[in-house]
């Protein structure tokens, strides 16, 4: 069946998923892509960040168990049913050590003519950074 | 309008990042920060801003970069619970000040919510606040660490804002409530707003947020009776939390 996994900047449209037991089953491959997150000999790998893989996560077809593991991350997952949607937020670790390390946390996002800008970009310079809305 | 501010400072090696925290995107921003309407501009807008007349009237549209962010992506990773906040960020790219209120007073509750007049008094109190803010700013930008307001990583960590479950949970709920906004279905986006507005009901970008995705009040400001019923309700506690700008040596 066809999931739309919104997971960090990523929205992905895996047609191949499998829903069972509540939890969304996706091939190695559309892991990849539509979580970074690869499946290799010494577990779920993305960068440098390998988290062992257990037992009942791959299935016997090789499909990985994304809502086991996003649990077993602190993630929190979203499930709506309209449209199969399933959204991964960040767990409180990742954005609490990050926040507390005081380096600024990145982020990706485009200007008015869509061009992208990056906090990173800047770098060597002063930044205010200044939230607002148009509410 | 923090324009003539950037210009004033860009040579001195600041730069500005403007980020909307608009589901709304860039229908919702665009019409904010076009040339025509910073003349339009009524002065009771400078007046609850804070804003002196002097810098007032040098203002102009950005030059500075103006990012949408219509996941609230940027309050999701620094802790920011309103609009307008502002961060200090340095040249290696550590936090020196965390969101704050960027020197705007708290009046909301002063205001009269017909007109928006404020008392004269609040008026002199928040271009007083606003000055401070800018001076601060200023003062970092010409001293960098020796600046009393460039804050000491432990005092910095003192003030910022950890995430708990319910944030995570609620930003997780804003970013599926604005893949279904831009998917048009309406009624499901505000179901998970509300939802991020219910485990985080401090956070004024998500309740300001929810209460305008209707497309027809898209980019409007918000003062309608559910917006005042929601300030009513802070009681005696701040719709903005004014920032502390005592040195800090």
């Amino acid at each position: 069946m066809s999931v739309t996994i919104l997971y960090g900047d990523r929205t992905t449209v895996v047609p191949g998923a499998l829903e069972r037991g509540g939890h969304v089953w996706l091939s190695p491959t559309d892991l990849a892509s539509a979580t970074g997150w690869k499946l290799e000999d010494v577990g779920l790998c993305q960068g440098d960040a390998c988290v062992r893989t257990q037992a009942d996560w791959v299935d016997a077809e090789g499909r990985v168990d994304l809502s086991a593991f996003a649990a077993h991350q602190g993630q929190p997952e979203l499930h709506e049913a309209a449209g199969n949607l399933r959204a991964y937020g960040a767990s409180v670790n990742t954005r609490r050590d990050a926040l507390f390390s005081l380096e600024a946390p990145d982020f990706t996002l485009p200007d008015l003519d869509g061009k992208l800008h990056s906090l990173s970009d800047y770098r060597g310079k002063k930044v205010f950074l200044y939230s607002w809305g148009s509410y | 309008m923090w324009q003539a501010v950037y210009a004033e400072l860009k040579n001195q090696g600041l730069e500005i990042i403007a980020v909307a925290l608009d589901t709304g995107g860039r229908a919702a921003v665009e019409a904010k920060i076009r040339a025509a309407d910073c003349q339009e501009r009524p002065e009771m807008l400078a007046r609850l801003m804070g804003w002196s007349p002097e810098l007032w009237a040098k203002q102009a549209p950005p030059t500075y970069p103006c990012l949408i962010d219509e996941n609230h992506v940027v309050a999701d990773l620094y802790g920011m619970v309103n609009v307008p906040q502002g961060v200090w960020i340095d040249e290696q790219g550590r936090i020196v000040r965390p969101p704050e209120s960027a020197g705007t007073a708290d009046m909301v509750k002063v205001m009269n919510r017909e007109t928006f007049e404020i008392p004269e008094p609040d008026v002199q109190r928040g271009m007083a606040l606003r000055d401070a803010y800018v001076n601060a700013l200023r003062d970092w930008v010409r001293r960098g660490t020796a600046s009393p307001y460039a804050l000491p990583p432990e005092e910095v960590r003192k003030r910022l804002r950890g995430p708990a479950r319910n944030d995570v949970l609620a930003a997780t709920h804003v970013r599926l409530g604005r893949h279904l906004f831009a998917q048009g279905a309406l009624a499901r986006a505000k179901h998970h707003f509300d939802a991020a507005v219910q485990l985080c009901p401090e956070k004024w970008n998500y309740r300001r947020q929810a209460m305008m995705l209707d497309p027809g009040s898209i980019g409007e400001l918000n003062a309608g009776p559910g917006f005042w019923a929601a300030v009513d309700a802070l009681g005696d506690a701040p719709f903005y939390l004014e920032p502390d700008l005592a040195p800090v040596s």
